[in-house]
């Protein structure tokens, strides 16, 4: 029963997939193991460091935290699909310019947040940034330099750079 | 953020770290990233007794389960153990005889999958006789107490006794002595990245291992020997590492042992990644420390002597604690002068999970004790925060002096007054203290604090490191390091630093990050030694290729390889620039013209400290530094009256004296992330609770780790001083401000709220009822 194969049909970065998976299959484990997506992290599986951020239909969602078969018929987008072919999207290339990424584990999920917000909302606040933001966890640089980067690639897209 | 430094082509201005895009299009691999063809999955079988002998282990009905391919535990290894250093080989692979802390392994099992590989693990039997513990250090010093090692009397792991100049006479002609205790939390590393790890036989001789390796040429030592291998066959592969702070990335986990022994019995490779809770639940932790700190001074605040004792918890087996505990006594006498100094240290094995090296490594601890201590001094003698720090800070050195410490710590730079003076300058400091700020329940304070770090450490062994710089005949540059980037930003800058030396740009180095079986070998990444020590390597790896290259255009253009020089791509004649020729001409004529070169750079690590030799633990003399950086801070907290919250404000400056910033953003990063996430963090958030060696918040939602919405946006402040003991000046960048941090987060609470918060961190519930103790005592007098 538990093993038994479910359809599933989705689009991810842009490409239709119809898949069969385990009912119990999280959506982070079919990014990763059958679509070897690897860019999209796993750090807790709890749903607390956010480094398996992916957006579904715009939205940042935990890909931990939702089953693979809870996509069933809609956009998703990982950190491979962000980028247009070798043209980094603002947010990636500020990330990159500004000197915001250290270890680089977190990075993913952290642009899947920021890219949430921005396609949302382009011109936020510091504290809605920061909000953003607030489940995922870095270890390791602080935080400022991805606010700060998040902010200039905010001002990229409304055309101010 | 455009600030450069210094007269350099390459170096001392903004640049994109050289892995940054693969990490933000996520195309770069860490260890469980990993995939090999015909992988087996594996899983560990873990204690949950703390304390317990093993009486036997049953694997039948786990081999018989549909799917299981091979079984191990610790009788596999053959007797084997190891350790830190020789003489600290007190851990076995997987426990055989005994289990010293809970969910320590004692098997593990590969199988066709994970599900599969969990199950097996549940179907191992394993007998038990559960035995009395000890979990803090003060029941480990009991006479009688339960013996962690039965060979290690009194469960003392490391016991110092040192001491320099005259502390008692000292003490007797101070004006003030004051003696407090103070405590830090047991923490996390930090890192998300679990441990992970995959490994094969490609040949039965032949050993492949890619793990999640701060220091992988630790992994390569320790299953040589391990395996009975010739490090020739030993190949480690590096992956990119997601952090690492000390400890568990730099030496072995059970997933380490278990991954290349079942790739042996199964001929297949097998893959391990831990869980988060593995991680939080047997990861090695930041020891917690009791620290007993007296000190006198004169009328004028000057310091005349310390006495430092730290009880620390050191866990079950030794690890890196003989380092730990030298490095919280070795820098008591930076960065303020200190003429007589006395330091007791002991350590205490434990039933809980080992405690290890942590990002600002010992200092951190006494750092805090002295530097809150200090301004509770200032207070007591009507001094201000920032000029008892100033008084008493070292001077930096005239060029070619060295200031000596009085238990032979030697500084050639020291940039502590000008970080002191810039940090108070830049928060306002004197105008600032004399506003006292109250908005309805909310409080404000600002604190300050000094520190110091050691960078470039060299312990004994094989502490040398090596580079290579091949030149492609088409004047592309290959850069081959042993080194590790964990995300300090080493590999730029030591890239950046190839790039200078030759001549051209950034862009033209590609690095070849560690493959053992073609890197030299590194000792790793601990102790702020890469950029110090891998650094020099890369810069004399690239002075040796220059040097066959400028001989080359010596020759084409008729003159002395003094007057050739090479920049910006361009190779020309010194006194006579119109004679030049492009950078890629150089170099093939330098490979075609008969009989024809391979260049081929080559440079080696000679830094530093074996000048003076290496450091004594045992009796804290000597230098573990090559040199040394030096940080000042000022936070400012708000805090909540009524619920006793803490919160970091934006008003915090940190000013670094790195020497020399090759990267100015990746100094900037390092230090606001040591500052926040190694600091910060131990002054207000994090601590694991225990329960008799049980680990009651062993998941990231009830361990609190420091978020964006509570950052503090942190200035940083650029020091340079130049240290002749660093490529290009160059000390070190991060381990400081983790050291500063604690006690600058601290005295502000106390310039907020009159409140001394003495044991690590302080979280709302401590803070609240130390307000109401506080209020009631007010009354009282009233």
């Amino acid at each position: 029963m538990k093993d038994e194969l479910k359809e599933l049909k989705l689009t991810v970065n842009g490409r239709p997939y119809e898949l069969k998976v385990k009912a119990k299959t999280l959506l982070v484990e079919l990014l990763r193991n059958e679509l070897k997506l690897t860019g999209t992290k796993v750090g807790c599986l709890d749903s607390a460091c956010g480094a398996c951020t992916v957006n579904i239909d715009g939205k940042a969602v935990r890909s931990c935290s939702v089953l693979a078969l809870q996509a069933n018929g809609r956009k998703v987008t990982t950190i491979e699909g962000v980028a247009d072919g070798d043209k980094l999207h603002p947010i990636q290339e500020a990330m990159v310019e500004y000197g915001a990424i250290e270890c680089g584990f977190c990075t993913p999920g952290m642009v899947m947040s920021a890219k949430a917000l921005l396609d949302e909302n382009p011109n936020p606040t510091r504290e809605e940034v920061r909000e953003a933001i607030q489940g995922n966890l870095c270890a390791d640089e602080g935080y400022v330099k991805y606010i700060e980067a998040i902010e200039i690639a905010a001002e990229k897209m409304r055309g101010g750079r | 953020m455009e600030e450069t430094f210094g007269n350099y082509s390459v170096i001392g201005k903004p640049m994109p770290r050289v892995d940054a895009r693969a990490k933000v299009t996520g195309e770069a691999k860490y260890a469980a990233d990993i995939e090999l063809p015909n992988m087996l999955w594996g899983q560990i079988k873990r204690s949950p007794y703390a304390h317990a002998r093993i009486l036997n282990i049953d694997t039948s009905k786990a081999e018989r389960l549909p799917g299981v391919m091979a079984i191990t535990t610790g009788k596999d290894f053959g007797g084997f153990r190891w350790g830190w250093s020789r003489e600290t080989r007190d851990e076995e692979p997987f426990a055989t005889t005994k289990v010293r802390y809970q969910y320590e392994g004692v098997a593990a099992v590969a199988a066709i999958s994970e599900d599969i590989a969990e199950e097996a693990c549940d179907l191992i039997e394993v007998e038990y006789e559960p035995l009395l513990g000890v979990f803090d250090p003060f029941e480990a010093m009991q006479e009688g107490a339960p013996l962690v090692h039965e060979n290690r009397p009194g469960n003392i792991c490391v016991e110092y006794h040192w001491a320099f100049g005259d502390v008692d006479k000292a003490f007797a002609e101070s004006y003030l002595v004051r003696e407090d205790i103070f405590q830090t939390p047991r923490m996390a590393k930090g890192y998300i990245e679990t441990p992970a790890v995959i490994a094969y036989w490609p040949g039965p001789d032949r050993l492949v291992f890619q793990g999640a390796k701060g220091s992988p040429y630790f992994p390569y030592r320790i299953l040589a020997r391990c395996f009975n291998l010739p490090l020739s066959n030993v190949r480690v592969i590096q992956p990119f590492i997601g952090s690492d702070f000390g400890g568990t990335k730099n030496d072995m986990t059970h997933c380490d042992f278990a991954a290349p022994m079942l790739a042996k019995k199964t001929g297949r490779p097998v893959k391990l990644v831990y869980t988060q809770f593995d991680t939080l639940t047997t990861d090695l932790r930041r020891h917690p420390m009791w620290i007993t700190i007296k000190t006198g001074v004169t009328k004028d605040g000057i310091l005349k002597a310390t006495y430092l004792k730290a009880v620390a918890d050191g866990g079950a087996y030794t690890r890196m604690s003989p380092l730990t505990m030298f490095l919280v006594g070795t820098c008591m006498t930076l960065p303020y002068e200190l003429p007589n100094f006395k330091y007791d240290a002991y350590n205490y094995f434990t039933n809980n999970p080992s405690s290890a090296a942590m990002r600002g490594h010992g200092l951190y601890h006494s750092r805090f004790a002295a530097d809150v201590q200090l301004d509770m001094i200032a207070e007591e003698l009507g001094l201000d925060p920032v000029d008892i720090r100033l008084r008493n800070a070292i001077e930096n050195p005239k060029p070619g002096e060295v200031y000596e410490t009085v238990n032979e710590v030697h500084v050639a730079t020291c940039g502590v007054k000008e970080c002191i003076e810039k940090v108070a300058e830049a928060t306002n400091w004197e105008k600032r203290k004399k506003t006292k700020k109250a908005e309805g329940h909310k409080s404000y304070g600002i604190g300050f604090s000094a520190a110091t770090y050691n960078g470039g450490t060299k312990l004994s062994a094989h502490n040398a490191c090596a580079a290579i710089v091949r030149v492609c005949e088409d004047g592309s540059i290959n850069y081959l390091t042993g080194a590790s980037d964990v995300g300090q930003g080493s590999d730029t800058v030591c890239c950046a630093i190839a790039a200078e030396v030759l001549g051209v740009g950034l862009e033209d180095i590609d690095i070849k990050r560690v493959d053992s079986a073609f890197t030299p070998v590194d000792p790793g990444s601990y102790g702020s030694r890469v950029t110090v020590h891998a650094g020099q390597a890369a810069k004399n790896a690239a002075e040796d290729a220059r040097r066959q290259l400028v001989e080359v255009a010596a020759q084409q253009f008729s003159v002395t390889p003094e007057e050739v020089e090479i920049k910006n791509r361009q190779v020309f004649v010194k006194s006579n620039p119109q004679r030049n020729m492009p950078w890629e001409r150089l170099v093939r004529i330098a490979c075609y013209e008969t009989p024809g070169k391979v260049i081929i750079g080559r440079g080696y690590s000679t830094q530093g400290i074996s000048l003076l030799g290496l450091a004594d633990l045992s009796k804290g003399v000597g230098d573990i530094g090559t040199n040394y950086s030096f940080t000042a801070q000022a936070a400012e907290v708000e805090v909540d009256v009524e619920t006793g919250v803490v919160k970091c404000t934006d008003n915090s400056v940190i000013a670094h004296d790195c020497g020399f910033p090759l990267n100015p953003p990746a100094v900037e990063t390092q230090v606001q992330g040591g500052s926040y996430h190694q600091g910060v963090s131990a002054a207000l958030y994090e601590e694991f609770k225990m329960d008799q060696g049980q680990t009651l918040n062993p998941n990231l939602i009830d361990y609190m780790r420091p978020r964006a919405y509570e950052a503090p946006m942190s200035k940083v402040l650029h020091v340079v001083t130049n240290d002749p003991y660093g490529p290009f000046g160059a000390k070190e960048a991060s381990e400081g401000s983790c050291c500063s941090a604690p006690p600058a987060v601290i005295n502000a609470i106390y310039d907020a709220t009159g409140v001394w918060i003495k044991d690590l961190p302080a979280q709302p519930e401590k803070v609240f009822w130390a307000l109401k103790a506080q209020k009631e005592k007010k009354q009282r007098k009233k």
